[in-house]
């Protein structure tokens, strides 16, 4: 593909609100996990959970915007909020049209806990739901998407990509594909995911929580911690400013089974070297790549053999999960943002909570931050269903590539 | 104002009253002799019998549309990426997941919860076609079937590869139905490919325009009509009944407000 600019991000998550909370946290390896529950969940596990969501005052920032009143469009618009993002995606309104810049946002669950509530309250006799359900602004999936686009004043084509923990990297391959085709000029493109009951509980029936903090990459892993986060990127075909740059992006399926990944990585690497050749780029083109990482013992293995085949054992890699927890269909954004400020600050974060290197793991798993520049990173996103996704970045300083 | 020229290739059908793409064709040509009842969805054929156990009704009939529109195109299922759309997902999955975690012990089946992911049906399809394809899932709430349109669209000119196009909504039990009402279960693919080769392979081609603010097109037939209105998949009937009339026609697909598609069909 064309290098497509990023002009703008921002992200909020259990490191707290905003790029420089985030470029702290991972210079000084400070996590956004804490051993806590959330709401009447009792959890016997980590969580990464976004302070700020309740005390926030629902803003009437359009017609109707009330019934959108839920955790998970609070947490979009926290993360509109941050780093000036709603400003300059209304800028890019301004200057494109507001109908030529999109809305295309990743999110596993939406607002659902929104439901989920609701089903505590229903009616004794008829069983029906409270009347304060706003089933479309809320619990649908196309809700954050309709949230974001509705905050912001944008009139272009929106929708909701939902493909489990793979969500907000696909929605940059989307983005890419209708600029580059001429149906948008820009596009604010994301990840929202808010803790909810599903989720938690889900994953718990599955037994992939961990009970311990998540530790990727580490021999006793023994799988995740859950965080909630949002996301946001804005790309541009002709920018004023840029902050990073959509080199290439790559999908596959496993076509393997709905909740384990292929043994041997072979979605995982098709989706790599589908994103090199996107961009046009060798395997030693790539200065780090975040991993998808969760820390569960089958996912790191099979992400494992997988990289090794695609990039060797020299690629310096790691998950950030340890900071922020498996934020789900927002992490393909949040860790593509955590990418940006790789680039930006020129270091590669280190993995939290590795205390015993897993010696079946062959990647070069980074265990302190590596400082120097970089000019390429990859990042990789897999989910439920086998879907698989990889995105590569590039820093601003190679806009004139 | 770009527009995207892409062909049809094939076309897989489910709904009410309408069993297939064969027999629905022709119902769709002469709707007084369609008689609604109420859709049956039978187990396809190439989900194995765990699959067919632990798959959904959106899952089942997400397939048996697929299954459909690749076979009348002649391809290989392995070969192709996906778009699959819906608004709803699996509801009576979403409904007993409420309902566990509404009760005291909470307790959630591990395979509920592995299929309460939007991209359920991609998952089963891509497994059962041992395909290593791309896939998206999509949802636009009531404009689903729209944007699955345009993004399986962009994917095909993007790739210069043809792309399956999946849309299927199912009703809600309730107590969502009240808040969700979908009429009954309506499912349909398209194979969308390049525009090459002979005129022979291919039904129709569709030059697809993006954000009109004319009022979607209706269908002539009343009782289309109210299924066009109450479930979102059903919102392509126009584009259905213009594929199986094989005519010339415009048509605009309701999108989001001034957000329509407009479709020429050649």
């Amino acid at each position: 593909m064309k290098p497509l600019a990023i002009s703008a991000f921002s992200v909020v998550s259990g490191l707290g609100h905003g790029r420089d909370a985030h470029a702290e946290a991972l210079r000084s390896g400070r996590t956004g996990l804490a051993r806590r529950d959330f709401e009447t969940a009792r959890l016997d596990g980590w969580i990464g959970v976004v302070e700020g969501i309740e005390a926030l005052p629902w803003p009437a920032a359009f017609e109707g915007a009330a019934a959108f009143d839920c955790r998970n469009n609070r947490l979009a618009e926290l993360a509109l909020r941050s780093d000036g993002f709603g400003d300059h995606a209304r800028r890019a309104a301004a200057r494109y049209g507001a109908d030529r810049v999109g809305v295309f946002l990743g999110t596993s669950t939406s607002g659902i806990l929104q439901t989920e509530l609701a089903y505590r309250r229903r009616d004794p006799v008829t069983g029906a739901l409270p009347a304060d359900l706003h089933y479309p602004e809320t619990h649908n999936s196309f809700s954050a998407a309709r949230y974001v686009r509705g905050a912001l004043g944008l009139a272009g084509p929106a929708y909701v990509v939902s493909t489990a923990c793979s969500s907000s990297a696909k929605v940059f391959a989307v983005a890419a594909r209708l600029v580059a085709l001429g149906i948008v000029d820009a596009a604010v493109v994301g990840g929202v995911d808010s803790l909810c009951m599903t989720t938690l509980h889900g994953f718990q029936a599955l037994e992939l929580i961990s009970a311990d903090i998540c530790r990727p990459w580490d021999a006793d892993r023994a799988g995740l911690s859950i965080g909630e986060a949002a996301a946001f990127a804005l790309l541009e075909c002709d920018p004023e400013q840029t902050a990073a740059w959509l080199l290439g992006a790559g999908e596959s399926s496993d076509g393997h089974h709905m909740s384990s990944p292929h043994p041997e990585g072979a979605g995982a690497i098709a989706a790599m070297r589908a994103a090199l050749a996107d961009a046009g780029l060798q395997p030693g083109d790539v200065d780090y790549l975040n991993l998808h990482g969760t820390g569960t013992p089958n996912n790191d293995a099979a992400e494992d053999l997988a990289v090794n085949a695609v990039f060797g054992d020299r690629l310096p890699c790691s998950s950030t999960k340890g900071f922020t927890g498996h934020t789900l269909g927002a992490a393909g954004a949040v860790e593509a943002a955590l990418s940006m400020l790789a680039l930006q600050h020129g270091l590669a974060p280190a993995g939290l909570n590795l205390r015993r290197a897993d010696p079946t793991l062959k990647a070069r798993y980074l265990r302190e931050p590596l400082r120097g520049p970089l000019s390429v990173v990859a990042s990789n996103s897999f989910g439920f269903g086998g879907s698989n996704a990889c995105l590569v970045l590039g820093s601003a300083m190679g806009a004139a590539r | 104002m770009s527009t995207l020229s892409v062909a049809i290739r094939g076309v897989g059908l489910l709904g009410p009253g309408l069993a297939d793409w064969a027999g629905g064709a022709a119902l769709l040509r002469e709707p007084a002799r369609w008689r609604r009842t109420a859709t049956v969805v039978p187990a396809p054929a190439r989900l194995q019998a765990t699959e067919r156990r632990r798959a959904g009704v959106v899952v089942k009939a997400s397939i048996v549309v697929a299954e459909q529109a690749v076979a009348a195109a002649g391809l290989d299922a392995a070969s192709l990426p996906t778009v699959f759309t819906s608004s709803t997902g699996e509801p009576a999955n979403c409904h007993a997941l409420c309902e566990a975690l509404a009760s005291s012990d909470r307790l959630v089946s591990p395979t509920r919860f592995t299929n309460s992911v939007h991209n359920a049906p991609a998952g089963y399809w891509h497994i059962s076609a041992h395909s290593m394809q791309p896939s998206t899932s999509l949802c636009a709430y009531d404009a689903s079937f729209s944007a699955g349109l345009l993004e399986a669209a962009a994917q095909c000119l993007s790739s210069g590869r043809p792309v399956l196009l999946v849309a299927c909504d199912v009703p809600y039990p309730e107590p969502l139905h009240r808040v969700r009402p979908v009429a009954d279960v309506f499912g349909l693919a398209l194979l969308v490919a390049p525009i090459d080769g002979t005129a022979s392979s291919r039904l129709a081609t569709l030059a697809l325009r993006v954000g009109t603010d004319a009022p979607a097109t209706a269908c002539d037939d009343a009782g289309f009509e109210e299924l066009r209105r109450t479930i979102p998949a059903a919102r392509a009937l126009p584009l259905l009944q213009a594929l199986a009339a094989q005519c010339s026609r415009r048509i605009v697909l309701e999108g989001l407000p001034g957000m329509a598609l407009q479709l020429d069909l050649g």
